[in-house]
């Protein structure tokens, strides 16, 4: 990885999320393109606009535009976090960690929540440091020290600092929404096929283009989450380094990722669409400790050891 | 009309130009004037720990006297402290002072016990943390601001308008700066 800098960063992510939107866009267009010439038969003589792929586009557009507005919201409801009371003496030193974070990154102090699960575990969402939010579960204050719960906030800082969080909110956002369209797309396709059959108005350069574009519905939710996880794992190391960074303690940090690697049990008030948020992969599947081919392209979560021994090689330098 | 319009147009750009050079500093220079004010709003809140934490602990460490009236001397020099090296002293020996102090409280377990006590070192270690990661992000924005005014083309700008550098703030206190000795004979 090449080094950059902080504000390269963020632009970069800014720059990213509006890529990873278009071609979103691109995608909802192609399934509603399909649809109006299949089934609606425009430039066919059917429908003289493509109704279709504006409804698609709109959809996409506006699951977009709502994602980035309410993506962190839904996020913590759906999680079960709970806002926490600011005078509570139970989460003093989870404020104080914090507010010692937003002074070494400069940022604004994000809004804390609390998950109760007994499972240790982080992450952080909104749509710019202005509006962040870091919901860490009871079992992680519970299992952390000070030093351990400094080093987590300090991870979920930089994913704050770096705009991870609006482009993570974002995908997952979207990703919900490629599966809902191509559920749509899948059911009304096998409608389409008895219809296929009584018209002989198209040749077999559309029946190929319609083969692809059935490929394309089924394959879509697939290559939605594997995008998601790809962004989600650079992600990981980098907020890993810059947390660092932050705290001058690297090995706290990975004390930390040891204790949360070490709770067996998977991270039940956290859903699969948040999975690639959080600090380590709530669902505790096997392949996020394994490296190779499918652990690249399947895992949300780099591997723990590994993101271990870059911590500790960080310490001694 | 040709060279003319040139010579127009090339004095605009150099006229935008030091705009920009010279905003760029001054936004510097105002992040490094609120990344002090950031040290000194968590300075004042350690000043204003301190008599509350001897208060409290006075009773439990009657023979620590000594020690106690050393962190309240070093506070009230700290608190009178003008300009950032000066501070940067004098917060240095306060911070060796509480060391002390903390390092002695382990031998009273009642102490350590005290739910007053223990609520007042958090806040203290709190305090602590914020110092030194707001010195941290002080010094880096500060370092930052240096770089600009003294490498090309800053540095033109920076002449131009009489800018200084700013001051890092070092720790100046003996005790953090010196190797420690180790002792490895054996004691017979």
């Amino acid at each position: 990885m090449t080094a950059r800098n902080i504000y390269e960063q963020q632009s970069a992510n800014k720059r990213k999320t509006v890529i990873v939107m278009g071609l979103f866009a691109v995608f909802f267009g192609f399934l509603g393109w399909g649809f109006d010439v299949y089934f609606f038969r425009f430039g066919q003589g059917g429908l003289p606009f493509p109704v279709a792929t504006i409804v698609a586009l709109c959809f996409g557009g506006w699951s977009a535009w709502w994602s980035l507005q309410n993506g962190a919201s839904t996020v913590l409801s759906s999680s079960g976090a709970i806002l926490i009371d600011d005078n509570d003496p139970k989460y003093q030193v989870l404020r104080d960690v914090t507010d010692e974070m937003s002074i070494a990154s400069g940022l604004p102090k994000p809004h804390l929540y609390v998950i109760p699960d007994p499972d240790p575990n982080a992450f952080a969402t909104g749509k710019d440091p202005d509006h962040a939010c870091v919901a860490v579960t009871e079992g992680l204050l519970e299992k952390l020290n000070r030093e351990e719960l400094q080093g987590v906030i300090a991870h979920e800082m930089s994913h704050v600092r770096n705009y991870d969080i609006r482009m993570m909110t974002v995908v997952a956002a979207l990703v919900g929404a490629v599966m809902l369209l191509s559920e749509v797309g899948l059911r009304s396709g096998g409608f389409g096929f008895g219809r296929k059959r009584d018209s002989s108005s198209r040749g077999s350069g559309g029946a190929l283009m319609f083969v692809l574009w059935l490929i394309a519905i089924i394959l879509a939710p697939l290559l939605a989450q594997i995008l998601a996880m790809a962004v989600s794992r650079q992600r990981e190391y980098l907020a890993d380094a810059s947390g660092a960074e932050l705290t001058r303690n690297p090995n706290a940090l990975a004390s930390a990722l040891q204790k949360i690697d070490a709770a067996v049990e998977p991270t039940k008030s956290i859903k699969k669409g948040t999975a690639h948020m959080c600090i380590a992969d709530p669902l505790g599947k096997d392949i996020n400790n394994k490296e190779g081919f499918f652990a690249e392209i399947f895992g949300t979560h780099p591997p723990i050891g590994k993101r271990i021994m870059l911590l500790h090689s960080m310490a001694y330098r | 009309m040709g060279p003319f319009l040139f010579l127009v147009i090339f004095v605009v750009i150099i006229f935008v130009w030091v705009i920009a050079q010279y905003n760029k500093l001054v936004t510097l220079r105002n992040q490094v004037t609120n990344g002090w004010k950031q040290i000194d709003v968590q300075l004042k809140r350690r000043h204003d720990l301190i008599p509350n934490l001897v208060n409290t602990v006075r009773g439990y460490m009657e023979f620590e006297q000594e020690t106690l009236e050393k962190v309240i001397k070093a506070r009230n020099a700290a608190v009178s402290a003008t300009g950032v090296a000066d501070a940067a002293a004098k917060e240095g020996e306060l911070t060796g002072a509480l060391s002390r102090l903390f390092a002695l409280s382990e031998n009273y377990p009642t102490l350590k016990a005290n739910e007053n006590v223990q609520q007042l070192q958090e806040e203290l270690t709190s305090t602590e943390n914020k110092i030194s990661f707001a010195r941290q992000f002080y010094n880096d924005i500060a370092t930052k601001f240096n770089i600009a005014q003294q490498t090309f083309p800053g540095n033109i700008i920076a002449g131009m308008f009489n800018y200084q550098a700013s001051e890092l703030f070092e720790v100046k206190e003996a005790a953090e700066r010196e190797v420690p000795t180790v002792n490895l004979s054996l004691k017979k």
